[in-house]
């Protein structure tokens, strides 16, 4: 059995990934939630987010803001609103006028613009083929509780990421858009005839979704220190599959979903022998005895909680 | 009516009209060809050289490297006027990933005109087009690659390499790390892949010569994200150095998240590592990261300091970086032997298997039945303000600055 502190750094390590994960998952069950639309450029998305995170932070050291304190808040709300407005263009561009043809067409559609935005990364960023450093907004430094390290950046990182997802719940309980989100996710049709504006919901939760996938990415570069123009693959892939496991629909349902799979990954790396070779294994082997088990994910069955 | 004044007015073409129409076609189709060429340079046959590298990702500033270097030779020769032939080039990007060089392979190994290659910086894919070389009888000599398999896992004619390996990569690696620094334990962890699984196959034995000791060696996938779990065990396990057998986006990771667990072990990585792209991407987290390379820095080549000034007045936009001369002396020696043996695949892949004693800017080159270069030189760098340095001219060997893996040790003492 590892030392005490080992289980709990491994532990803290899993709720930082799960967070990662959650974020994006978060995304993913809103689209499904409303559109009934599985969109998978969403991980494309978050990679977008987080490279405009970037360029803003170079903007604000370029016109004399780039002290931390200020670059920060200016990195979140210019990188939620450019990744929000090319999420409401995706959505008008790709996903609206497929409401009506088979989910396979939406589905490709979805993907194929994600493999757009990548590659248009990977050509028009400047040296968009390389890592690049995301600079430490945050402060550094790190205190040890019980062996157990943990940095100041990572409890920001905790507190934003915690802080978007019930900001989140809050719009979409809270609020007359939120109002309205919930109604087109139960029946669009009968939510219309009681006056509510489609074309703006519709808008509004592409709009979220990809802000939402902004604030992800942006504390994505934070905790790692870099991005990479592929980053979006495999989170879009973890993120869906959080998604579906919670229970596609059900935003607690993907929290949890992103939560167990960071623990799943990490559990398996850390504890079993060789584990690290097939963390991945591990995690999708058990998403799919869930699927099987549980097709409608672990909170899938509450429709009181469907957005 | 007839023209009157057309040849055929008087009823048919006169010998003078003919000629005149074919002195005027003649003169027409040569200003068309161009100016006049001396009636050598006119005969020169165009024989077709192909370069296979990584032109993008995170590995693309060696490929870039590579192909300027590689045009710099093929420029050389075709300003020769001894060249027999005239080169021309076409230049593959196989982004360090196995199934677009297997297609690169297949392209340039479908054109008859293509008489050799000189290809590959990434070992996964010269592993994977070994074959594809083979069964296409196009020779190929890799200029960057240092996976052994690559000349010693078969006995095909086609393919050879003008590098050194990563056994004599690591078997110094481990020398240097447990008798030259005095490091005794060690954390492996290297990516999957061949390429991975070969650095930490060959340092493994490296260690078990000089006498250090492996406490633990663990395989993540490529292009993994997040490594605190892995790292976070190798802490416990309180190793005084942790080598990663990989490439650099992966390497940048390591060492980045190894310093932010506060993880207090020396970082040593191999020549998958040693870019530019490392220590920009990794900052600070790189100073006194140290790895190792096949060859020695450009300047210090035997014909160094002349490639360098050949290299400038090309005026490319990327630096040669450390395996371009590589590059240059490979694509030198396929010129040479179809120089000699003339543009047939077959016989050029039997004379550059015979590669005895030349003479080239990185030394002599020998091949052994395998058709790898035997004279390996292996150089260690270190990363000191934000470059690499040669562990001699640096300041860590100098004594003026300790490596962070040493000073740990001694606070731990």
């Amino acid at each position: 059995m590892p030392p005490l502190e080992v289980v709990l750094q491994q532990a803290f390590n899993g709720l930082m990934l799960g967070v990662m994960y959650a974020l994006v998952a978060v995304g993913f069950t809103l689209f499904f939630g409303v559109l009934d639309v599985i969109h998978f450029s969403h991980g494309d998305i978050f990679m977008l987010g987080a490279f405009t995170g970037l360029s803003l932070t170079f903007l604000w050291v370029a016109v004399g803001l780039g002290s931390p304190a200020v670059a920060l808040p200016l990195t979140f709300l210019g990188a939620i609103l450019a990744t929000g407005l090319i999420g409401v263009l995706t959505g008008r561009g790709c996903v609206k006028p497929l409401a009506k043809a088979p989910p396979l067409m939406t589905l490709l559609a979805t993907l194929s613009l994600g493999l757009v935005i990548r590659e248009a990364v990977l050509i028009f960023y400047p040296r968009g083929a390389d890592p690049k450093p995301f600079p430490a907004l945050l402060p550094q430094g790190l205190f040890e509780v019980g062996g157990v390290v943990i940095r100041y950046e990572n409890l920001i990182i905790l507190a934003i990421g915690g802080a978007a997802m019930v900001l989140v719940d809050l719009i979409i309980k809270r609020t007359r858009i939120g109002a309205s989100i919930r109604a087109v996710a139960q029946d669009a049709e009968a939510a219309q005839m009681m006056g509510v504006d489609l074309d703006r919901t519709v808008d509004f939760t592409f709009f979220l979704g990809a802000g939402l996938a902004a604030v992800a990415g942006i504390l994505n570069g934070l905790y790692y220190s870099e991005i990479h123009f592929i980053m979006g693959i495999m989170a879009g892939v973890i993120g869906f599959s959080a998604a579906a496991v919670g229970g596609l629909g059900n935003v607690y349902g993907a929290i949890l979903g992103g939560f167990l799979f960071g623990v799943l990954q990490t559990l398996a790396a850390a504890f079993i022998p060789r584990g690290s070779e097939f963390r991945d294994v591990v995690a999708f082997a058990v998403v799919m005895i869930f699927m099987v088990l549980k097709p409608t994910g672990i909170l899938g069955e509450k429709p009181i909680e469907r957005v | 009516m007839r023209d009157q004044t057309s040849p055929y007015a008087r009823g048919g073409i006169t010998r003078r009209d003919l000629l005149r129409t074919g002195v005027s076609a003649g003169l027409g189709l040569m200003a068309f060809r161009g100016p006049w060429r001396p009636a050598a340079a006119q005969a020169k046959k165009v024989v077709k050289l192909s370069f296979i590298g990584p032109l993008t990702g995170g590995t693309a500033s060696n490929g870039l490297g590579g192909r300027n270097s590689f045009l710099l030779a093929v420029a050389e020769r075709n300003a020769d006027p001894k060249s027999k032939y005239r080169y021309e080039t076409i230049v593959l990007d196989d982004e360090c990933k196995p199934t677009v060089g297997v297609q690169a392979a297949l392209k340039v190994g479908s054109d008859p005109e293509v008489i050799a290659s000189v290809s590959h910086y990434c070992s996964v894919v010269a592993i994977a087009t070994v074959d594809s070389f083979h069964k296409l009888g196009l020779p190929s000599m890799v200029w960057g690659a240092v996976l052994p398999d690559i000349t010693y896992g078969h006995k095909h004619l086609e393919v050879t390499r003008v590098n050194g390996t990563m056994i004599n990569q690591n078997h110094i690696a481990a020398e240097f790390a447990v008798k030259r620094l005095g490091f005794k334990t060690f954390s492996i962890i290297h990516d999957t892949t061949d390429y991975g699984r070969g650095h930490a196959k060959y340092f493994t034995e490296g260690l078990e010569r000089v006498g250090g000791k492996i406490l633990s060696t663990t395989g993540t996938a490529k292009d993994q994200k997040d490594y605190t779990a892995e790292l976070t065990k190798v802490k416990a396990e309180k190793p005084e150095v942790i080598y990663y057998g990989g490439l650099t986006p992966d390497g940048v990771r390591v060492k980045v998240q190894m310093d932010k667990l506060g993880v207090k072990a020396q970082f040593q990585g191999t020549s998958g590592i040693k870019s530019d792209t490392f220590i920009e991407t990794a900052g600070a987290s790189a100073e006194g990261v140290y790895c190792f390379v096949e060859g020695a820095p450009t300047e210090k080549l035997p014909g160094g300091k002349k490639f360098l000034e050949a290299y400038s007045k090309m005026n490319f936009a990327e630096p040669s970086e450390a395996y371009g001369p590589f590059a240059y002396v490979a694509t030198h020696l396929v010129i040479d032997a179809i120089e000699e043996v003339g543009p047939d695949r077959a016989k050029v892949a039997q004379k550059l298997k015979r590669t005895k004693k030349q003479d080239t800017i990185i030394g002599p080159v020998e091949f052994d039945e395998h058709g790898q270069n035997t004279v390996p030189l292996i150089t260690t760098h270190v990363a000191q303000d934000g470059k690499w340095v040669v562990w001699e001219d640096s300041e860590y060997a100098a004594g003026k600055r300790e490596l962070p893996g040493l000073k740990f040790k001694r606070e731990r003492v």
